[in-house]
């Protein structure tokens, strides 16, 4: 029993101090309840209810703490959800069997598999940015798995946080899945307890404490961070669908996107080629006064709106396009700069806001060692018809996932493993990739009690012939004819 | 001094001459190499470390080294290749893959238990992957790894390998220090030190842990092949291996049985004195001796019990109708010592096992198919083994790991090369099919937003049963009627083949 459970209630909640809720999924999951298929399916389809009935619903509270267009709201929030729902419902029974492996002659007649097994109860904590859909696709590939799972939704972005804390029970096993709400005391307190898993998607500077914590119950973590993605653009491009893609990706969600281009690497020529094309896409895709445009969103707090200004404030950069902002309605418009320097304000940290810094490299290699000096990023994109500049980036970087020639999008393919490297996190999931992340692969070996004589081989009292015949029955035989 | 060694391991990684595919299968080779040509320098190290048998040391250490870098040099060109993946109706013309990555450097902590195949056959992962790799082996295990120092520089790429000996100091010099992956094998006390450090730099760890490995014997089975094979796993090494049966759960009514076995079975092995059989180990040093004969004080063994502290010698040793809350049962032993427990039947040792920290490993002696069945699904454990222990150990397509205390990730053969990399979503479009895009750019209408669902939708093909069935019917259909098509034709040429023939025959005539 943890006596420094922190909690704070919101109306309706259960009365349930932390160590209660996980206690009381603790017993759910050891009883079982979990492993069946059946079990699975039927929670994943209550999910899938959840996600069709409330739609409107989940529409309005996007709205209030993004402004998220409806269209935003619907291809990345909702139908990721539903997408991953479908895709899991379908291969879960695929992904369930037990994998058998290939065998070497000592175990030639024995039955050698791998299991995938639920780990138990695993705590996902949410970020606020893509409220929805990021803390419920690891939810899918947890209940996939077969493990119970504490839902902390982030605080930042309230009414989804009130949303998710009012369907999940109504639609979920109460006894397996939980939904607990807090702020950043809240969640310490919750993290001092034991969880089999931790699935965290934020901020790196929290992503330390939560390891931290992890490490005192040696508990696996899974962390899917952020960082500066990079977009390089070199050698031969349409100019105009390269600006297009460009900027669809960075403002989508106005730039708070842990995929988003961070910032843009060019030579000087194509940033000249770039910028009116990318004055043409913003006019045609927000009109000349975006902050009426529809299809803007608005950036999530006072807090971070504040921070971007200050960002916006110290850079050294100039102002070629946007710049405009309103504090009352935490607006900013789409904003690009130029002569930014890579010890720039704008280069300190993940900017996840609409300012488009472009910095000059005249040839690839020099984009590609600036790209090399910064962490690696979650994300890493270039812009080019030539293939030999798309392979040498390529070859030469490393990044959680990659993209040529557009943005974001390779986040939407529920086979491609979602996920950072280096400072961008570890762990990956999406399809699969989260079933295999939220289980256990126990190695099975069933021996028979014949073949004691070949057993014999490896008993003391040991000689030379019995060590030869060892050597030969327990090497590999990749291309075994025989057998 | 490790700064630097470090230092040098991540610039020549950066270098970028790990990454190539002939650069890996040429380090792969120096290893082999070593090991092929130190075998008698390596034993004898073995020896003075922890008195390990000529014969222990290839039947436990180098054999499973070897074949595991076979199997890399085998296999690592499909390893490191991309490997496709399924589509969406948007991205149908593009290529999409996971291409697996090096991480950077990696940390490998080794154990002194078995101090060579628990350090190399990570670093052999390590070097299929294309990393660079920092090798601190264990100071317990003092000859094997100055030995290890002195011949890694000798037949691999000295910058890219460095190997860091050293106490505990040493290695929290290291752990400050930046990797791309820490990998430790070792006590789970130590490896929260490790997560911990680790965790500062957002570091990513492989920790192979150990635990109690429970052991049972169900009454119904052949307990002399049982306790033949238990006898083996246990005492080989001394009793000190991670995955050893740590303890036995069987009903009171065999334990006398099973004691009998287990005295057959030692005597066959070992001789009447275990001390004088060249085939028995030591303790590795007088603080273990220290803790695994503490463990014993009260408990007067059925078997064994003898020991020498002068050559820290512990003779095998079993007790039986030991209490569960006694010492011996608290934390993993690590030593000759077998402590039997009485359970009630299979129900009650269930219960027993899931009131514990999930172990390494489960051993499960039973002739009853179902009932063995029953048990693993009602467990959970690093690895299972039925009728036997420690073999899952030996078979490198099988994944080697831990979970809960006993560990995180898992190794052996293409385990370890994906455990070691980066597996990298890539998506190739082009810049082609822009009208295709212009559905999903702002400003948006209702149309436009159903075209955008429509190509984001997965699955692209539906696995449905239904879909199959009606899949199957139509290309059955459709290769009926393209069958059908061909007899007309044909039958039509022939008629028209028959017609010329005739009307040449009539020309003839």
């Amino acid at each position: 029993m943890n006596v420094n459970d922190k909690r704070c209630f919101f109306p309706g909640e259960r009365m349930e101090t932390h160590s209660q809720i996980l206690d009381r999924l603790r017993s759910a999951f050891r009883s079982g309840i979990t492993v069946p298929e059946v079990f699975r399916q039927a929670q994943l389809k209550q999910l899938m209810s959840l996600m069709t009935e409330n739609e409107d619903q989940i529409l309005d509270a996007l709205k209030k703490d993004l402004s998220k267009p409806k269209f935003e709201s619907i291809i990345a929030e909702v139908d990721m959800v539903i997408n991953e729902l479908h895709f899991t419902i379908a291969n879960l029974n695929s992904w369930m069997q037990p994998e058998y492996v290939s065998k070497n002659l000592a175990t030639k007649l024995d039955d050698c598999f791998v299991r995938r097994e639920p780990l138990g109860v695993v705590l996902i904590i949410g970020p606020w940015n893509y409220p929805l859909q990021l803390l419920l696709s690891p939810l899918i590939a947890a209940i996939g798995a077969g493990n119970c799972a504490i839902l902390k939704p982030s605080e930042v972005s309230a009414a989804t946080d009130a949303l998710v804390a009012e369907l999940i029970p109504k639609y979920m096993s109460q006894d397996c899945y939980a939904v607990v709400r807090g702020a950043a005391e809240e969640t310490k307190a919750l993290l001092k307890n034991r969880f089999d898993h931790i699935f965290y998607t934020g901020s790196q500077a929290v992503a330390r404490h939560i390891l931290h914590a992890a490490a005192d119950h040696l508990t696996p973590v899974t962390l899917e961070l952020g960082g500066k993605c990079p977009c390089l653009i070199y050698g031969k491009v349409n100019i105009t669908y390269a600006a297009r893609r460009l900027a669809w990706s960075k403002f989508f969600n106005t730039g708070q996107s842990c995929v988003a281009p961070d910032f843009l690497v060019c030579s000087k020529a194509t940033r000249d080629a770039l910028l009116p094309a990318l004055r043409q896409t913003l006019e045609d895709f927000y009109s000349k006064e975006p902050e009426s445009s529809a299809d803007l969103p608005r950036i999530v707090s006072p807090r971070h709106w504040t921070r971007l200004m200050e960002l916006l404030k110290r850079s050294k950069g100039k102002v070629v396009m946007g710049g405009e902002s309103n504090e009352e309605n935490k607006y900013i418009a789409p904003t690009v700069l130029v002569d930014v320097a890579e010890d720039d304000a704008l280069m300190e940290e993940e900017i996840f806001g609409p300012f488009l810094p472009i910095l000059t490299a005249e040839t690839l290699e020099e984009a590609i060692a600036l790209i090399n000096r910064q962490e690696k990023p979650l994300a890493l994109y270039v812009f080019s018809e030539e293939s030999s500049v798309v392979n040498t980036v390529l070859e030469k970087s490393s990044s959680g996932g990659f993209c040529s020639n557009d943005g974001i999008i390779h986040m939407a393919l529920p086979t491609l493993p979602f996920g950072g490297v280096g400072a961008s996190g570890f762990g990956s999931y999406h399809g699969r990739w989260g079933f295999e992340t939220l289980s256990h692969q126990r190695a099975v070996m069933l021996r028979g009690w014949t073949l004691e004589r070949l057993n014999g081989l490896r008993y003391p009292p040991y000689t030379e012939d019995k060590l030869s015949w060892l050597r030969w029955t327990t090497s590999a035989k990749p291309s075994c004819s025989l057998m | 001094m490790e700064r630097q060694a470090v230092q040098r391991a991540r610039e020549a990684f950066l270098s970028g001459r790990a990454r190539a595919v002939e650069f890996r299968l040429q380090q792969l080779h120096g290893v082999k190499r070593m090991i092929t040509e130190n075998e008698t320098e390596i034993s004898t190290a073995l020896k003075q470390d922890i008195n390990r048998s000529q014969y222990d040391t290839p039947l436990l250490e180098l054999i499973g080294i070897e074949t595991e870098i076979k199997l890399a040099i085998g296999k690592l060109a499909e390893w490191a290749a991309p490997r496709s993946v399924e589509r969406n109706l948007l991205t149908i013309s593009d290529e999409v893959y996971v291409q697996p990555e090096p991480l950077g450097v990696v940390l490998i902590i080794g154990a002194w238990n078995y101090p060579w195949a628990l350090t190399l056959l990570p670093l052999v992962g390590a070097i299929a992957a294309g990393n660079a790799a920092v090798v601190k082996p264990s100071e317990l295990s003092e000859c094997s790894s100055l030995l290890l120092r002195a011949l890694l520089p000798r037949y691999l790429d000295k910058d890219l390998y460095p190997v860091i000996t050293g106490g505990v100091s040493e290695t929290q010099e290291l752990l400050r220090l930046r990797f791309d992956h820490v990998f430790f094998t070792g006590s789970g006390s130590v490896g929260k030190i490790v997560m911990e450090a680790a965790a500062r730099h957002l570091t990513p760890v492989t920790l192979e842990l150990g635990g109690k490995s429970p052991c049972y014997i169900d009454k119904n089975c052949d307990i002399r092949v049982a306790c033949r094979r238990i006898t083996w796993g246990k005492f080989v090494n001394c009793g000190q291996t991670c995955i050893a049966p740590d303890f036995i759960l069987c009903e009171p009514c065999i334990q006398g049985r099973v004691v009998e076995c287990l005295r057959l079975t030692l005597l066959e092995f070992y001789g009447a004195d275990p001390k004088c059989s060249p085939d028995y180990g030591r303790i590795i040093n007088t603080h273990h001796f220290n803790r695994v004969m503490g463990l014993m004080e009260g408990y007067t063994p059925v078997i064994g019990g003898q020991s020498d502290a002068s050559q820290r010698y512990i003779a095998p040793t079993v007790l039986k109708d030991v209490p569960p809350h006694s010492r011996l049962m608290q934390e993993e032993i690590f030593g000759p010592l077998l402590p039997i427990v009485a359970v009630s039947d299979m129900e009650d040792a269930i219960r027993f096992i899931n009131e514990r920290e999930k172990p390494l490993a489960l051993y499960i002696f039973c002739s009853d198919k179902k009932a063995a069945k029953k048990m693993i699904e009602e467990t959970s454990s690093g690895g299972v083994v039925v009728n036997d222990v420690m073999m899952h150990y030996t078979l490198s397509s099988l994944p080697f790991g831990g979970v809960g205390q006993s560990g995180m990730g898992r190794y052996h053969g293409k385990h370890t090369f994906d455990q070691l990399s980066h597996q990298r979503g890539c998506l190739i479009r082009s810049l082609g099919m822009e009208n295709v895009n212009l559905s999903r750019y702002p400003p948006q209408d209702r149309r436009r937003a159903r075209r955008v669902r429509m190509a984001l939708r997965a699955p692209l093909i539906d696995m449905s049963k239904r879909t199959f069935i009606w899949a199957v019917t139509a290309t059955v259909i459709g290769f009926g009627l393209f069958v059908a098509l061909m007899v007309i034709l044909l039958i039509a040429a022939g008629l028209n083949c028959t017609c010329w023939y005739w009307r040449g025959f009539y020309n003839y005539w």
